[in-house]
């Protein structure tokens, strides 16, 4: 998020989220994608070179998704680990911290072949688009 | 009834809308000549007294044109003025869909109140925020940053993907360091471990230290892009 303690990114007392505006991306994404339908489920694939709090995008896409039709979905988050590809040995390495280096030559020139994504992969709705019950009761179609 | 929710393949990244205006954004500045560079940096690190340095010295030399992202004033466009260049300020209001960072669409909109035919050198000072901008692309030909000296030697590690992104980082404030405990060798070494070779110019806008040097990197920069 934008706004941690050292930074002057809060105005008026509100922190301005960078998942909030990611959130909102989600929403426009899936709203187009479900042509009227309710959603049911969302599949979101977040790789770990992102900077994304999980939890706070959640809260976020909850308040971002209010009165649309991904209202109340289920948001399924799945993250993907950072992999290097080594320009000089070909191995792929799983990255977990700084510096990333190539765990079979040992070298520092890798390639970020995962960890970079942030794509909705894909949505669940409901067929029947007029007389679905709203969200807050619960209820699945 | 049986509870059929068929899934619907959608695959799309949530930068896709973010890319493409960028791309149109980078066809306006091929198409007028213009090098276009995104500053970035915390809030304060010294962006807006770089760029009167800058101006003191290669105006003239380069026809400047300025975005300004700003939170809610217009403060960093005033202290520009004197220069009599092109400036245009978007003010990133926040509210809901309030930003902290300049998007593609912002820019977009921004560039409609400058000539840019008559500008062959565009600076874009992003809003200060080392987390946002990193992630949107403005249609930029370079990303530089300014990093001061009192942000503390981990925040390479802290914000990696800011640092990851730049072209150019500009240590600034260096005027500084006699009266800080701050560790330059640690710092360098941070930078390094998440940026491996990127460049790196040491520099102070208060004593114009390394100013020549990043003047000296604009022009060379602009030129290999331009032939
Ligand atoms: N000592 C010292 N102070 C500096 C230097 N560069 C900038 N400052 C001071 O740092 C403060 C912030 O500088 P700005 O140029 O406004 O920083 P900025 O990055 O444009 O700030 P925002 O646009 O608000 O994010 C001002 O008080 C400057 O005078 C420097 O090299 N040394
Ligand atoms: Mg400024
Ligand atoms: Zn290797």
């Amino acid at each position: 998020m934008c706004c941690d303690t050292e930074s002057t990114n809060c105005v008026q007392g509100i922190p301005l989220m960078h998942e909030l505006g990611i959130a909102a991306s989600v929403v426009e994404i899936v709203c187009r994608h479900a042509e009227g339908r309710r959603v049911t489920r969302i599949e979101l694939k977040i790789g770990q070179l992102r900077q994304i709090i999980p939890a706070t995008l959640a809260f976020n896409f909850e308040l971002v998704a209010q009165g649309t039709v991904a209202e109340g979905a289920e948001l399924d988050l799945e993250s993907i680990p950072a992999l290097g590809l080594c320009a000089g040995c070909g191995t792929e390495t799983e990255l977990h911290a700084f510096p990333f280096q190539c765990a079979q030559c040992g070298c520092f020139d890798l390639r970020i072949v995962a960890g970079e994504e942030l794509q909705v992969e894909s949505i669940e709705c409901c067929e029947e688009s007029d007389n679905a019950p709203r969200p807050s009761e619960n209820v699945c179609c | 009834m049986p509870h059929a929710h068929p899934k619907t393949s959608v695959a799309e990244r949530v930068f896709d809308a973010n890319e493409a205006l960028a791309q149109s954004n980078r066809e306006k500045f091929d198409h007028a000549g213009t090098f276009a560079i995104n500053l970035m940096s915390s809030p304060g690190a010294g962006k807006t007294t770089i760029l009167e340095r800058t101006f003191e010295r290669l105006n003239g030399e380069l026809r400047f044109g300025v975005l300004e992202g700003d939170v809610q004033t217009t403060l960093d466009a005033d202290r520009l003025e004197r220069f009599h260049i092109p400036i245009t300020q978007v003010n990133t209001d926040p509210g809901f869909g309030g930003e902290c960072h300049l998007d593609a669409n912002m820019v977009r909109y921004g560039l409609r109140d400058l000539p840019l035919h008559e500008i062959d050198t565009l600076i874009i000072e992003n809003v200060g925020n080392l987390v946002c901008p990193a992630e949107f692309t403005v249609g930029e030909d370079r990303r530089v940053m300014v990093f001061s000296v009192t942000e503390g030697e981990d925040k390479p590690l802290k914000y990696p993907l800011m640092f990851r992104s730049v072209d150019l980082i500009l240590i600034n404030k260096v005027d500084l360091l006699p009266h800080l405990e701050f560790d330059l060798a640690l710092l360098k070494r941070n930078v390094e471990i998440v940026h491996p070779d990127v460049e790196v110019i040491l520099m102070s806008a208060r004593t114009g230290e390394g100013v020549e040097e990043w003047c000296s990197w604009l022009l060379a920069q602009r030129t290999a892009l331009v032939s």
